[in-house]
C-alpha cells in the first residue's frame, strides 16, 4: 500500500455536504380552497367575521380574534394600498425574483388585513407608504389556483392614501 | 406557593461564524461543561435536562435532542426539547425554571444552541409556500417593513438605527465570547455598509453564528458554586397569532402582556427606575427603540429619544445589551438564552469587563417568529 496517503496525513473530516430534497403535498382545506379558486378566476375572495365584521383575505375559515366560523364571502376588488414595504437587495439560495425588488404589505380596499405583494412598474427609490396599487394578473388561460396567478401589483395612478386611512393596519 | 429558583452556573462558547472543530454535540457539551464547572457540579448531580433550538430545518437534523441526550448526560434522566422560534433560548430557560419552581426537580441543566454554518437559515426561512407569494427574504425581509412602520409612527430620525448598531458593537468589545469584534465601528461604517433590506443595512443586522449557551438552575436548598445565585423574581411567556385584523406589528400585545406579568411578579412598577440592566433581543438595530416602548421603559413614541440620549449605552441609566446583544452574536437557538444568561451574570457580579457596577436586578427578554412569541425573566441578587 506504499505511496497512498494515510488517514493520518489527510487529517479528520471536518464537514460533509449532504443536500436534501423534500417534495410535499399541500391540502388547503375548505377555507383556503375558496381563496385559491377565486385566484383561478382572477379575483380576490375574502370572508367576513359575523361577530367583529372584519374581512379576512385569505380567510382561514374562522376569525382568529372571535373564534367563530366565517361564512360570508366577500369579493374584493383589484385595488389596494401599500401600508409598508421593504426593498430586498440580498441574494439567497432558492431566490426566484431578481433583486432589488419591492416586497410590500398590500391592503386591498374593503379588507381588514394586508398581505405580502410584489410591486413593479415603479423605480425602487420611488416606492412609498400609502401608494395606491392594482393587481396585474396573468393571461386568462394561465390562471391557476395559486398566487402565481397574480404577476405583481403596480401603481394605479390614484393619489396616495392618507396615513390616517391605513395607520391601524401596520 | 412556588419554590424559589436561582441560576447557579452559566456557560457559553466563543461564538463564531464557523466552528468546524466541533460537531453539534461537541458544541453543546462545551457550554454545558462550563456551566457545571461554574456551579461546582458534575453531570451526575443533574436531575433533568431541557434543551432548545430554533427550527430543525436550519441544520437539517430532525429532533436533535434524541442524538444529543448522551452528550448532555441525560441518559436515564428526563429530557425535554423546547421550540418557540427565536425566543426559544428564553422559553427553554423558563421551562427548566418551572421544573424547579414546581418542586419536581432540584437541579436542572438547560442548554440552547445553533450551528448556522451547518446549513442556511436564510434559505430555511424563505422556502416558498403554496398560499403566499415567494417574496420573503429571511428574517430581515419580514421585519424591515415593520421597522419602517415604526419610523413613520414615531417620527424617529434615520440615524437612530445606526446608533444602536454602533453601541451594541462597542459593548461587544468588552465581551470575549461575542462573535463580532469590530474595534473601528462608527456611524460612517454602518452608513457605508450595503443596504440589504431597505431601510436596513448590513451592519444594522445580526451576524450568523455557531454557538451554545447553558445554565444550571437550582432550588433554594440545592445551591452551590462560588458566585452568588441569581434569584428569579419573575418569569413569563406569551404568544399571539401572526395574522389577525388590527394586529399591532410594531408594538405587539403579547410583548406588552408578557412584560406586565413579569413586572407584577417582581413588584416592578417603573421599569426604567427599578431595572439596573437589560438584555433584550435586538436582531435588527431598530428593535431597541421599538422594545423600549413595548417593555414600558418609556411612553409610546419615545423609545428612540432614549436611544438618542444615550440612556441605553453602557454608561447610561438603563444599559441595554451590555454583552453586545444579538447584533454581535447570533447562534439563533441560543440567542434568547444568552440574554437570560447575561443578566444572571450581571446580578451575580461575574460579567467581567461588561459588568455594570452594582447591578442588583435585571431583565432578560427574547422574542421569536413574526414577533408572536415572547419570553422574559427578571433576576436579582436579593432572595425574592
Amino acid at each position: 500500500m506504499s505511496g497512498q496517503t494515510t488517514a493520518e496525513e489527510l487529517g479528520p473530516v471536518t464537514t460533509l455536504a449532504t443536500p436534501i430534497r423534500l417534495d410535499f403535498e399541500f391540502t388547503p382545506g375548505v377555507a383556503q380552497s375558496r381563496f385559491l379558486r377565486g385566484l383561478e378566476k382572477g379575483k380576490f375572495v375574502g370572508q367576513r367575521c359575523p361577530t367583529c365584521g372584519k374581512v379576512y383575505v385569505p380567510s382561514r375559515g374562522s376569525c382568529p380574534t372571535d373564534g367563530v366560523p366565517t361564512t360570508e364571502d366577500v369579493d374584493l376588488g383589484n385595488v389596494g394600498t401599500v401600508t409598508t414595504y421593504c426593498v430586498v437587495n440580498v441574494p439567497f439560495a432558492g431566490q426566484s425574483i431578481e433583486i432589488p425588488y419591492i416586497c410590500a404589505q398590500v391592503l386591498l380596499d374593503g379588507a381588514d388585513i394586508s398581505f405580502m405583494g410584489l410591486i413593479q412598474e415603479i423605480p425602487t427609490d420611488e416606492i412609498r407608504m400609502g401608494l395606491r396599487v392594482e393587481a396585474v394578473w396573468v393571461e386568462p388561460e394561465e390562471l391557476t389556483p395559486s398566487l402565481a396567478s397574480v404577476r405583481y401589483f403596480r401603481p394605479n395612478g390614484e393619489p396616495d392614501a392618507d396615513y390616517e386611512t391605513y395607520k391601524d393596519y401596520l | 406557593m412556588a419554590e424559589r429558583c436561582a441560576v447557579i452556573g452559566v456557560g457559553q462558547t466563543h461564538h463564531k461564524s464557523k466552528r468546524n472543530d466541533v460537531s453539534i454535540a461537541g458544541l453543546v457539551r462545551e457550554a454545558a461543561k462550563m456551566a457545571l464547572a461554574d456551579a461546582d457540579l458534575t453531570w451526575t448531580d443533574i436531575d433533568a435536562v431541557v434543551i432548545g433550538k430554533a427550527p430543525d430545518m436550519f441544520e437539517g437534523n430532525m429532533m436533535p435532542e434524541l442524538y444529543l441526550a448522551p452528550a448532555l448526560g441525560a441518559v436515564g434522566k428526563p429530557m425535554f426539547r423546547v421550540h418557540t422560534a427565536g425566543s426559544v433560548g428564553g422559553s427553554t430557560s423558563l421551562v427548566a425554571a418551572h421544573l424547579i419552581s414546581s418542586g419536581i426537580h432540584k437541579r436542572v441543566l438547560t442548554v440552547a444552541y445553533e450551528k448556522q454554518s451547518d446549513s442556511d437559515a436564510m434559505w430555511a426561512l424563505s422556502v416558498p409556500q403554496p398560499f403566499a407569494a415567494p417574496l420573503l427574504a429571511g428574517a430581515g425581509g419580514y421585519f424591515a417593513p415593520h421597522i419602517r412602520a415604526y419610523m413613520r409612527r414615531s417620527g424617529a430620525p434615520e440615524h437612530i438605527g445606526r446608533m444602536v448598531a454602533v453601541k451594541d458593537r462597542i459593548n461587544a468589545l468588552r465581551n470575549p465570547y461575542a462573535h463580532l469584534h469590530l474595534p473601528d465601528i462608527d456611524m460612517k461604517m454602518v452608513e457605508d455598509s450595503m443596504m440589504l433590506w431597505d431601510p436596513l443595512r448590513y451592519l444594522e443586522a445580526c451576524p450568523s453564528s455557531d454557538g451554545a449557551a447553558a445554565m444550571v438552575l437550582a432550588a433554594e436548598d440545592s445551591l452551590s458554586g462560588s458566585f452568588p445565585p441569581a434569584w428569579i423574581h419573575g418569569m413569563a411567556m406569551r404568544s399571539e397569532p401572526t395574522m389577525f385584523a388590527g394586529r399591532d406589528q410594531v408594538n405587539p400585545q403579547a410583548g406588552r402582556d408578557c412584560s406586565a406579568d413579569v413586572y407584577a411578579q417582581a413588584g416592578i412598577t417603573n421599569p426604567r427606575a427599578e431595572i439596573d440592566v437589560a438584555e433584550v433581543y435586538v436582531p435588527f438595530s431598530w428593535y431597541e427603540p421599538m422594545w423600549l416602548e413595548n417593555l414600558g421603559f418609556c411612553d409610546l413614541g419615545d423609545g428612540w429619544k432614549l436611544t438618542e440620549a444615550g440612556a441605553t449605552a453602557f454608561e447610561g441609566d438603563i444599559p441595554w445589551n451590555t454583552s453586545g446583544g444579538v447584533l454581535s452574536s447570533n447562534p439563533i437557538g441560543a440567542s434568547g438564552m444568552l440574554r437570560f444568561l447575561e443578566v444572571a451574570m450581571q446580578v451575580r457580579g461575574q460579567a467581567g469587563e461588561h459588568q455594570i457596577d452594582g447591578a442588583r436586578r435585571a431583565l432578560g427578554q427574547a422574542y421569536g417568529g413574526g414577533s408572536q412569541f415572547f419570553s422574559m425573566w427578571v433576576v436579582g441578587s436579593d432572595k425574592p
